[in-house]
């Protein structure tokens, strides 16, 4: 385990907005940490880099206790909190430059970054001047600068354009496929973990409401049968007088529970022999998205 | 700025000129020099101290930048006190350059209008010695200040703070209250005040020399309070949280 917390919890004042979280972020894995805005997870990386005093529970980081070893261990971490931190007055390049300085690299390896983010362009520019999306590629190169074997980033997507988001994301399977990196990241939005990730861990106040692989996830999420037809009442009616059970109906769709390909077959017979039109009919995994909302409203 | 001062000396020193021509080259100096001083002692220094240790935070603050800061494999001591190492050096180099511009603005004077006697003297290395020490006594309002600036994100707080108290310290020295000493913000008049006492004694030769006193006690005291905040300084990053 790259990450291993067990029972942290924080506070705010009042206020708590870690509670008893236990990660397990197994090395060579994309973990997408889902939440909400709000629910706890920028905390969660903050103690992650011992930016925020631990009150309870503990951290352990390569194997390592984060509070004693807290250089070696950030020596291998690359971080992206929020919005990315740069200095405005500088242009992008020095800004890399700088870090370079603080964290004895070459300046080869900001040309690199540079070229890796596609900001050679832009490199001397004033990072004042730099579209939120430059910004955010910026604070990756950043991140990326001291070769670290984990990435903590926070939300890294936020403000980029699609385009954007894929090259992101392309860059970050190629940095576990290839060099054998692990990454944590953090979003509010699942479609665009669910694209990368291998695990998953669901956060809502505070409370991890799940923790898996990307097919834990999916396997949670029952498939069901979706018909297409053209009166949709009706067809459901007649399903139900045949012992099938139907879960969901809209002007649209029928919504069967899928049980077996058989299954499938004998519906679309049964409905054609009776003169119900089946315009299509496909089995469906239940959106990741709507079992996102279900995990984190039940809460 | 320190230039902008002397400067503004230099101008008035030359429009004057003709009444103190009289003047023997060593109290053309006192007066020359101590014009920059007095202002300089009494308030400016505190608040360009206030200045720089916010400005040193505040690109911190600005930027956004101390969590990165902070998550990078670098001990907190080591961010601290490179910080306040620069913020000292900007202080120092700024009474070094208060030193140089009225050295050579008055060696300038003296070669543009001859009649100012200022060849009679060199005041170099007295005033050298007057700076240091005027360097080493706001050593404790800048560890106060530079905190303040660290803790607190805006400018008004450690700006307010600064400025109120430099007044009560500008108060407290003149009106020679007998414990001003312990008030850092004193110091830098208080360093000063110390000078005219030595300044009239008149050798065999003449030509009277300026002794500076160097350690006195608000030094002291404003050493002490420098390390003193300095550390305390150091054991509230390290178990402040950043946010």
């Amino acid at each position: 385990m790259v990450i291993n917390t067990e029972n942290l919890t924080f506070d705010f004042g009042k206020q708590t907005v870690v509670k008893s979280l236990s990660l397990k972020v197994p090395e060579g894995s994309i973990y997408g940490f889902l939440g909400p805005n709000g629910a706890g997870k920028t905390t969660t990386i903050k103690l992650l880099l011992n930016l925020l005093q631990i009150q309870e529970g503990n951290i352990h980081i390569f194997g390592q206790e984060l509070h004693s070893n807290r250089l070696s261990i950030l020596s291998q971490i690359g971080s992206l909190i929020e919005q990315p931190a740069i200095y405005l007055h500088l242009t992008g390049k020095e800004n890399l430059l700088n870090r370079a300085l603080l964290l004895q690299v070459s300046a080869k390896r900001v040309d690199e970054m540079l070229e890796l983010v596609h900001l050679t362009n832009a490199a001397n520019k004033k990072a004042g001047q730099y579209s939120l999306g430059m910004k955010q590629r910026l604070g990756i190169a950043l991140a990326l600068l001291a070769d670290p074997k984990l990435l903590l980033l926070d939300e890294p997507t936020n403000g980029l354009d699609p385009n954007g988001i894929i090259e992101v994301r392309e860059l970050l399977i190629k940095l576990v496929n290839e060099h054998k990196k692990t990454v944590f990241i953090s979003s509010h939005l699942l479609a665009e973990v669910e694209r990368m990730a291998t695990h998953v861990g669901i956060i809502n106040y505070g409370e991890l409401l799940f923790q898996g692989s990307i097919k834990d996830l999916e396997g949670m999420s029952k498939p069901s049968v979706q018909i297409e037809t053209d009166n949709t009442a009706d067809t459901a009616n007649f399903l139900t007088r045949n012992n099938i059970t139907v879960s969901d109906v809209n002007d649209h769709h029928i919504y069967v529970p899928y049980t077996s390909k058989q299954q499938m077959g004998e519906i679309n017979a049964l409905l054609n022999r009776s003169g119900y039109p089946v315009y299509s009919i496909n089995k469906q995994h239940k959106d990741l998205e709507k079992l996102f909302l279900d995990i984190t409203q039940k809460a | 700025m320190p230039l902008l001062l002397c400067l503004l000396v230099f101008a008035g020193f030359y429009s004057k000129s003709a009444q103190l021509a009289n003047e023997p080259g060593v109290m053309l100096w006192i007066q020359f020099s101590g014009a920059i001083l007095g202002v300089m002692g009494s308030l400016l220094l505190p608040m360009l101290i206030v200045f720089i240790g916010y400005s040193v935070n505040s690109i911190e603050h600005k930027a956004d930048t101390w969590k990165s800061l902070f998550s990078l494999p670098i001990a907190k001591l080591s961010i601290y006190s490179a910080k306040f190492l620069y913020a000292l050096f900007l202080v120092f180099l700024c009474l070094a350059l208060f030193v140089v511009f009225t050295v050579s603005f008055g060696t300038l004077l003296g070669e543009i209008k001859p009649e100012l006697k200022f060849h009679d003297y060199s005041i170099a290395g007295t005033l050298t010695q007057l700076y240091f020490k005027l360097f080493l006594s706001s050593l404790g309002i800048l560890a106060i200040q530079f905190l303040l600036s660290l803790l607190f994100r805006d400018f008004l707080k450690p700006m307010g703070i600064g400025f109120v108290a430099t007044i009560t310290g500008v108060i407290l020295a003149a009106n020679n209250w007998q414990y001003a000493y312990l008030f850092p913000y004193s110091h830098p008049m208080l360093a000063l005040r110390s000078l005219p006492n030595h300044k009239q004694q008149t050798p065999a030769n003449g030509m009277p020399t300026i002794t500076v006193d160097l350690f006195t006690k608000e030094i002291l005291v404003s050493l002490i309070v420098a390390v003193v905040i300095f550390t305390a300084g150091y054991f509230i990053v390290l178990k402040k949280s950043v946010k």
